[in-house]
């Protein structure tokens, strides 16, 4: 097919075969009535879902998105349907996610009136978006929406947004194919200048305490990258640390991964990270959350960035060698190199750093006191990991101590398991994102690790588990406070906990049983295991209420305004005071 | 250290794409000095948008290095560090006196080069071209003689030599 004549809605359903989208998260209004008129004609092979909050629809297609490696696919309507949207698509767009949003306008003649549900969406998702258009001819609409899905699914990964007025929808014009479509100018690199990957190589050949930084730069790279990462690592025998987002990439259980790094990383990680003469950042984007305090990161390194985002070159850090492009075109460069020009590390000095690595990891700073009356919240994600390990399950989470106890305790070998709202931080992630994850994975173990704040804010997606048949298990870890918040107010606002106990919190089994969930409740640690098991074996959704101790903080922890070696291992430390300047950063 | 620093975008001429390099800038709490934007290419509908900008040489080249990251834009850089851009600016200023102050305005004016495009018993308009510093000079000068309105382009620049942007 080259060019033919169908209606704006048709043509919003062809783009989706012509991409291979088969899945479609939305909620329906006046101004998409066209685009669901078509869906119910059951021309095309589309499954779509029905979230129960537009927010939901964006972090479900985040979630199936981030665990299949595909492009999640919304569809809302104007005005409210589209401002809902906002947090999942600004959310997607700090973590590097592709997504296409479509939303529906009011009538081209009426925008500019202030009519009914009429906002200016361009405008609104403007800095939340990869980019984004508004349709205002429909011989434009299907280069637009095939460049949209170009857009968002090549360089660094995005959220994107068509905005179709309703007339535009109803009214007939030309459709072309994307074979013959190409974007006017957009052309990422994928290929970094090969001399610069030899003077990297250099470096690391001649490194005597490396360490390899990788992010979810990898995930997203896809499948090549992640192979490449591990052969590259494993040829180098150098230590590695990930990101929150990069975690999976390189097996979590393998002994040359130093575990996380950052805010709540190992003492290992953070360590090496500091005392390293080289640091090979692979995907990864010097946050605020890894760096800490800027001009006490890694002081005594040169460093490597692979990227495919230029702007990410020398943002907050100044790089020796900068790699722009695809990490799994660097890394085949790389290793294409260093076998051809058999290239050796320096084996001694990389021993007697692994030997200072090894006496760090001695301070075993994940550890926790285990006990007999209450569940230890670490200890409830301990045991969701031995109980599950084997069974390949995805892991999304929601925000807060109980996605950073899941961080640190919950191994991930496999890349695309773990899901969860790194940049943006976004309470309520975790529900819709488990649903995406299980429409993209029917037949897996899919659960949320929850806290009892966060999932009262997309609670109502357990209507949509329910509708779809999607299994989904919300395992909450439930300790009453806004514990994140609660632990800051502790060690940085004299624990005056303002508003961060919940009072009045539902009874979570009721609240299950009544979506048509069930319900299951554990209090006492000699009941976690027999609790979990059941959860798993049961074919619907569940939510697990894990009630466990309410003053567990999680260590270990960079304070805001440190460095990477003033890490407070535990509750003997907090005394140390926090600067004014500390407190200032979140 | 913070000085002033002249940008060249060059832009696909779509809706919005002011919009996008603006709200970007005004986004991150930079202030633009001033703005020109025009379409350059009318074959490929590229524009070239020319601001001035406050800051240091640092977090220029970060406002750069986002521009760049944005769809329409092809290319960015900083004319005042990289290329030592000559830089350009229109004025109409018009000068309400009579009298001596009003003889006093046009020989000035000769002086430094401005057109007389419209004149009246009691006013002048002068179109004056040349760099920033000499518009302002020319302002300061016929403040006390009866100076009563401006309206300027704002910079617009290029590279010197023969390299195309
Ligand atoms: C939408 C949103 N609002 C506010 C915050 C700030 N915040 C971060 S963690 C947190 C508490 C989360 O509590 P809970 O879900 O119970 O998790 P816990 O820390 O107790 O494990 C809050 C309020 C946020 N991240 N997202
Ligand atoms: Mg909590």
């Amino acid at each position: 097919m080259v060019s033919i004549q169908l209606t704006g809605a048709e043509m919003v359903l062809q783009a989706f075969e012509d991409h291979k989208v088969d899945t479609l998260f939305g909620y329906p209004g006046g101004a998409v009535l066209p685009i669901y008129d078509e869906l119910a004609k059951g021309k095309n092979s589309i499954h779509h879902y029905l979230v129960r909050h537009e927010q939901g629809a964006a972090h479900a297609a985040e979630g199936y998105a981030r665990s299949s490696g595909k492009v999640g696919v919304l569809l809302v309507t104007s005005g409210p349907g589209v401002t809902n949207a906002v947090t999942g698509l600004a959310d997607a767009m700090m973590d590097s996610i592709p997504l296409v949003c479509i939303s529906g306008q009011v009538p081209s003649h009426l925008i500019g009136t202030d009519a009914f549900q009429e906002c200016d969406a361009v405008g609104i998702t403007r800095p939340c978006t990869k980019h984004n258009w508004l349709v205002k001819d429909i011989n434009d609409l299907s280069r637009i929406l095939h460049e949209a899905f170009y857009v968002a699914a090549s360089g660094r990964p995005g959220p994107v947004l068509v905005d179709i007025p309703k007339d535009i929808q109803f009214q007939t014009g030309t459709y072309i194919g994307p074979e013959t479509i190409k974007h006017k100018s957009y052309r990422p690199k994928l290929k970094a200048n090969i001399d610069k990957i030899d003077e990297a190589l250099k470096l690391i050949i001649s490194a005597k305490k490396p360490i390899f930084y990788t992010g979810g730069g990898v995930i997203n790279s896809g499948n090549a990258a992640v192979q490449l990462l591990r052969e590259f690592v494993r040829l180098t025998g150098f230590p590695i640390t990930s990101t929150l987002q990069g975690l999976g990439a390189f097996p979590g259980d393998d002994n040359q991964f130093l575990g996380m790094l950052g805010m709540h990383g190992t003492y290992e990680a953070n360590m090496a990270m500091h005392d390293c003469d080289l640091l090979i950042n692979i995907g990864a984007r010097f946050d605020d959350r890894i760096t800490g305090k800027v001009d006490e990161f890694s002081p005594h390194s040169k460093k490597i960035h692979i990227d495919i985002d230029p702007s990410s070159i020398n943002k907050t850090i100044k790089v020796d060698v900068p790699l722009v492009g695809d990490v799994a075109h660097v890394l085949e460069d790389a290793i294409k190199l260093w076998k051809s020009n058999v290239y050796k590390v320096d084996k001694i000095s990389v021993k007697s750093w692994w030997g200072i690595i090894d006496n760090w990891r001695k301070t075993d700073s994940l550890s926790f006191a285990v006990d007999k009356k209450v569940i230890k919240p670490q200890y409830a994600i301990q045991r969701l990991y031995e109980l599950t390990k084997d069974k390949d399950c995805y892991i999304t989470t929601e925000v807060g101590q109980h996605q950073m106890w899941a961080a640190q305790h919950y191994k991930f070998n496999k890349p695309n398991r773990w899901i969860t709202s790194g940049g943006l931080g976004t309470m309520g992630f975790g529900l819709p994102a488990a649903i995406g994850a299980q429409v993209a994975h029917p037949d897996k173990l899919v659960i949320d690790i929850a806290g009892e704040a966060s999932i009262l804010m997309c609670i109502q997606e357990m209507s949509t588990a329910i509708q779809h048949q999607l299994p989904v298990k919300v395992f909450i870890i439930n300790n009453q406070y806004m514990g994140m918040v609660r632990q800051w107010q502790e060690l940085l606002h004299d624990k005056r906990y303002s508003h961060s106990y919940t009072d009045a919190l539902p009874d979570f089994v009721k609240l299950a049983e009544a979506y048509g969930a069930k319900g299951i409740r554990v209090q006492s640690p000699a009941d976690l295991d027999k609790g979990i098991q059941e959860m798993i074996d049961y074919k619907g959704p569940v939510i697990f209420d894990c009630v466990v101790d309410q003053n567990e903080n999680v260590y270990p922890m960079i304070p805001s305004g440190k460095a990477h070696n003033q890490m407070l291992l535990g509750k003997d430390n907090e005394d140390k005071e926090i600067s004014l300047e500390g407190k200032t950063l979140v | 250290m913070e000085s002033k620093h002249t940008v060249s975008v060059l832009v696909d001429n779509e809706p919005g794409v002011l919009a996008r390099v603006i709200g970007l800038i005004s986004g991150r709490g930079y202030n633009i000095d001033s703005l020109s934007v025009a379409e350059v290419d009318a074959e490929s509908h590229i524009s070239r948008i020319t601001f001035v900008t406050l800051g240091n040489e640092e977090t220029i080249n970060k406002m750069i290095a986002q521009l760049q990251k944005l769809i329409p834009v092809k290319k960015a850089i900083n004319i005042t560090l990289d290329k030592k851009g000559i830089e350009r600016e229109m004025a109409l200023v018009k000068v309400v006196a009579t009298g001596d102050k009003r003889v006093e305005s046009l020989r000035l004016s000769d002086a430094f080069r401005a057109k007389v495009i419209d004149t009246t018993h009691d006013s002048f308009v002068f179109e004056l071209n040349g760099s920033p510093v000499k518009i302002d000079a020319f302002i300061d000068l016929m403040t006390p003689l009866g100076l009563s309105e401006i309206s300027r382009t704002g910079v617009v620049a290029i590279a010197r030599g023969s390299e195309k942007l």
